[in-house]
């Protein structure tokens, strides 16, 4: 009897239980030492008196979760931001310490933890380390410091090289770097130069996305009143275009619309967002995607605070995902892969042929040249990653 | 109802620019006679719709009866009789005044006599209504009424020296305005035992009662029970009610001679008790019916669709509705390539469009398109055939027509002599005829043109406000038609020719229009996948060229934390929008581009 088998056989005996389920976690940490000027995530500058308050629930709340995920098997971490490394690492060992010992942390792959150059230190990443973290994120944006300076970030290249020395001495080789590009004043050069900087100390995973200036941030407001000016939108595509071609000539798999890695180095984590697999989110504003519902926690920090004080779950809101629009998600999500949506894969999961569900909408993008069929797989062609809207709007059930 | 002897009876209207103060006057004055209590005041009392309100104008004109104890000790009738404040509704504004024997005036004390005011005090004249002049808002500091009365006596040629000095916003001086109504407005005259004579002046649709008409009976008696004939139509209705109009209506036994009230008689249609039409007895018919009836024809029209994913009929059973209550609407169902379904729509003018258009969109909540207004054009063919043709669609190809004429409209504009050259620069640019100038005061004139009626419906009074710090106003008839060099100018989107955009010019302003057409719609189109060419066309032979460059980017920002549902709801944004435009080809079309032929934006 081969393993599979046995394990069908125990779901079999168990009815229900199932055993397989893998689930992604994801932490939130809302403090940082400033708004960076396009930032719109929750985060709370200079908090810092409520740290201990806020991690006290954060466990609070993990714990209310604990008996009903008791069937997943925790597949993945990402401790995000905010600025997870602006806080003393005590707190991300006592968060992590409870995860392990709380839930089914055995199989556990992947814990990226989000850092900022300017809060790295050894001891703290070492800490990191031990206490398992494997990935490391680094927000670096730019090589550019007249760059960084305009966006609000409040370290240097220099800083970042520092940083980055540290966390390699400490044991770290997934370290993922975050660049971007569509800055106000930045040029196609500028990226070119930051990507070289980054290619060449060999980092395994680059994230290199697009600024897209989100409604309530300063550089909206400063965008709105004309005091700063974007590149035009043939330039922004070409730093796109001319960055997915230098990465790709340097060995890097360009796996998702944003996401460069060596082989091997893909974020896991991040796969279960893009394959719609579950996924829970602790902290303030996370969201989290159970099957065929979607839930998020209180964006406003008293309300996430005051109700689990209350002994309530901090749910602000609630999605039933029905049928068709798990479909058109697991669509518009998978197609952010640069190998898009196998088509099998598709079929295995929704009981339907992807082209009888999408045949209309995807033979009019295949026709405008914005999809393409590839090895059984739906995918963006190099225009539809441009025009991905146009696509993912025809996905969407009426 | 007490009754009041004939000799206590004034019947009287309002004739104002629009926000010089009367629709604030006839509140006061009917908080002052105590109909209503101020409490239960609503500003603006007879302004009922909310369109109206908005505007600050009164579109119906509607009645209402006040009692009043004159300082003499008597009891009177007063019965004020609104009008609406537009020149669209000159025709319904002529037959309330032919209700009256008198009529108030209100100037403002800080603006003086307007174009507008002028046109309804020469209907008023024509009437051979007694005009007394009300000078209103002299609370304001820059208020001059030794400057205003002059300026009346001057222009329109009445004392106007004992003109009642009022602030109807702050209630000063309103007990003058009673006391000059029952002085020097006479009283009615006729006979009440004379044959049945009475105008309606007004008529709405009721789903109870059915229609409802205001009358004021000039000679003879009406009650319930009674057949009456409309002299028009012929046609015969038995009266089920008779009354008069106070906040509600109050059914009475009668109305006789010098009475003014309202009228059922189980009428399905506001066509057949048209405004101006004379009612009389069936078995005892008068000799002959009061004069100037006339149907009032449609001057602007324009196409009506449905918007996308709303239903045709909810717009056909709209129009109906309004139909009912508007018996200078008129419609047909047409088909546009571009907009499917909907109807062509004629109204009195522009104003009237609007309005007819923002009730479909507020009192029926739909979504609707409005083509270009169009006027009736005259073709003589080389044929010798004849026609008239209002959607340019209908114009027969240049090479079959012998010539064409379009309507010409009498326009006089009161303006500060500052603006004069500016509007001379404008009528100019509108095809207009200078045909004289008159000095109203040192400081102003009257500017008189004739102008094509399809250049003054392309927002002639916007771009006559802007210019003037809206300070002029405009009045206008219809004169006559003119052979004139017009084209039909098409516009091309991506290749497609779109009927609902086409629209009948004069040559010489087809490139001008063509042009801005083009880079109105490059704006209001969104960027598609692909480069959309923009042209506009008389015949084969393009005249004005834009292009909507290819879209390069349209993509959500990084997804972070799994928050999915944010995403979505953008797309879903987009989607919504993407669903409430038009196809053309395959482009997609917003609703706002059909109206970007409608304004010049000079």
């Amino acid at each position: 009897m081969n393993s599979a088998h046995f394990l069908v056989c125990i779901k079999h005996l168990f009815g229900k239980v199932n055993l397989l389920k893998e689930i992604a976690v994801y932490i939130h940490i809302p403090f940082c030492s400033n708004k960076c000027y396009y930032c719109d995530f929750v985060s709370f500058p200079r908090l810092d008196k409520r740290i201990d308050e806020y991690v006290d629930c954060l466990i609070k709340e993990m714990e209310m979760y604990k008996d009903t995920l008791k069937e997943y098997t925790v597949e993945t971490v990402f401790i995000g931001g905010g600025t997870p490394s602006y806080i003393d690492e005590k707190y991300i060992l006592r968060i992590l310490d409870y995860l392990y010992h709380n839930y089914r942390s055995d199989e556990i792959r992947e814990i990226t933890i989000e850092v900022n150059p300017e809060t790295v230190d050894y001891e703290k990443v070492k800490a990191y380390r031990d206490i398992g973290i494997n990935r490391i994120s680094i927000g670096l944006q730019s090589t550019n410091d007249n760059l960084l300076m305009q966006v609000g970030r409040k370290h240097t290249f220099s800083d970042f090289l520092r940083s980055y020395e540290i966390i390699e001495k400490a044991g770290f080789k997934n370290i993922s770097v975050d660049l971007m590009f569509g800055l106000p004043n930045q040029s196609i050069d500028d990226c070119i130069n930051s990507l070289e900087n980054v290619i060449d100390l060999n980092v395994n995973h680059i994230s290199y996305y697009s600024l897209i200036i989100e409604e309530n941030t300063i550089m909206n407001k400063w965008y709105k009143e004309g005091r700063i000016k974007l590149p035009d939108e043939n330039t922004e595509r070409e730093m796109y275009h001319i960055g997915v071609e230098l990465l790709k000539s340097k060995g890097y798999k360009h796996y998702e619309i944003s996401n460069f890695a060596k082989h091997g180095y893909e974020c896991k984590h991040n796969l279960f967002y893009w394959k719609i697999k579950p996924y829970v989110g602790f902290g303030i504003s996370s969201h989290s995607n159970i099957g065929n519902r979607r839930f998020w926690n209180h964006s406003k920090y008293s309300n996430y605070i005051d109700t689990i004080n209350d002994g309530g779950i901090p749910v602000e809101g609630e999605e039933y995902i029905d049928n068709d629009m798990q479909m058109a998600e697991f669509m518009i999500m998978g197609l952010r892969l640069i190998d898009g949506v196998n088509k099998d894969e598709f079929k295995k999961r929704f009981n339907v042929d992807i082209e009888e569900k999408y045949g209309r909408a995807l033979n009019k993008h295949f026709t405008q040249g914005l999809i393409t069929e590839e090895n059984g797989n739906i995918k963006f062609t190099k225009k539809g990653l441009d025009l991905s809207n146009i696509v993912y709007v025809d996905l969407l059930p009426d | 109802m007490q009754k009041v002897k004939q000799k206590n009876i004034r019947n009287f209207s309002i004739i104002a620019h629009i926000d010089h103060g009367k629709s604030t006057l006839a509140d006061r004055l009917i908080e002052k006679t105590g109909l209503l209590t101020s409490r239960e005041m609503h500003e603006q009392v007879l302004d009922s719709m909310e369109l109206e309100r908005e505007r600050g104008i009164t579109i119906k004109l509607k009645n209402v009866r006040l009692n009043y104890r004159g300082e003499d000790g008597e009891d009177y009738v007063l019965n004020l009789i609104d009008t609406p404040g537009h020149v669209d509704f000159n025709y319904e504004v002529s037959r309330s005044l032919a209700a009256c024997e008198g009529a108030l005036l209100v100037v403002d004390a800080t603006q003086g006599v307007e174009a507008q005011t002028l046109a309804n005090v020469y209907l008023a004249l024509e009437q051979d209504l007694e005009i007394i002049p009300v000078i209103n808002k002299i609370d304001l500091p820059s208020a001059r009424p030794d400057e205003i009365k002059k300026e009346i006596e001057d222009l329109i040629g009445i004392d106007a020296q004992d003109a009642p000095l009022i602030s109807a916003k702050e209630g000063i001086n309103i007990e003058s305005v009673f006391k000059e109504i029952i002085d020097k407005i006479p009283a009615p005259e006729g006979d009440a035992n004379l044959p049945l004579k009475a105008l309606i002046f007004d008529s709405y649709y009721d789903s109870y009662k059915g229609v409802v008409s205001y009358i004021r009976v000039f000679e003879g008696t009406i009650k319930s029970g009674m057949k009456i004939r409309m002299m028009s139509t012929n046609k015969c209705f038995e009266v089920t009610e008779v009354g008069i109009n106070t906040f509600s209506q109050i059914p009475v036994d009668k109305l006789e001679a010098g009475d003014v009230g309202y009228v059922v008689a189980s009428i399905k249609n506001v066509k057949d008790a048209r405004v101006g039409d004379t009612i009389t007895d069936h078995d005892n018919p008068t000799a002959s019916p009061l004069p100037g009836y006339k149907k009032v024809v449609p001057m602007v029209y324009c196409g009506i669709y449905p918007a996308e994913g709303e239903d045709f009929n909810s717009v056909r059973d709209a129009l109906e509705k309004l139909q009912v209550n508007d018996a200078s609407l008129v419609f047909e169902p047409e088909t546009s390539a571009a907009l499917g379904f909907g109807f062509r729509c004629g109204f009195l003018g522009l104003l009237h469009m609007e309005i007819v258009q923002e009730r479909l969109e507020r009192e029926f909540d739909l979504n609707i398109v409005t083509t270009a207004p169009s006027v009736i054009y005259k073709i003589k063919k080389k044929s010798g055939e004849e026609l008239e043709i209002q959607n340019p669609t209908n114009m027969p190809d240049l090479s079959e027509i012998e010539y064409m004429e379009e309507p010409i409209v009498s326009a006089s504009i009161m303006t500060p002599t500052e603006y004069v050259g500016s509007i001379m620069e404008l009528c100019q640019n509108r095809r207009g005829t200078f045909i004289n100038m008159e000095y109203v005061e040192e400081t102003r004139v009257i500017m008189h043109y004739d102008l094509p009626l399809n250049e003054v419906i392309y927002d002639f009074f916007d771009a006559l406000k802007s210019r003037t710090r809206g300070f002029a106003s405009l009045d206008y008839e219809l004169k006559g038609y003119k052979e004139s060099d017009l084209v039909k100018l098409d516009i091309l989107i991506n290749g497609e020719l779109v009927d609902a955009l086409s629209i009948i010019v004069h040559r010489s302003k087809a490139y001008e229009r063509g042009r801005k057409i083009a880079e109105k719609l490059k704006d209001e189109i969104p960027r598609h996948q692909f480069a959309i060419p923009i042209q506009a066309a008389i015949g084969s032979k393009i005249i004005a060229r834009e292009t909507i460059k290819a879209l390069r980017k349209d993509v959500l920002a990084k997804c972070y934390g799994g928050d999915v549902t944010r995403k979505k709801k953008l797309l879903e944004k987009q989607k919504e929008g993407k669903k409430r435009m038009r196809q053309i080809g395959t482009v997609d079309v917003p609703q706002e581009a059909f109206l970007s032929v409608l304004k010049y934006d000079e």
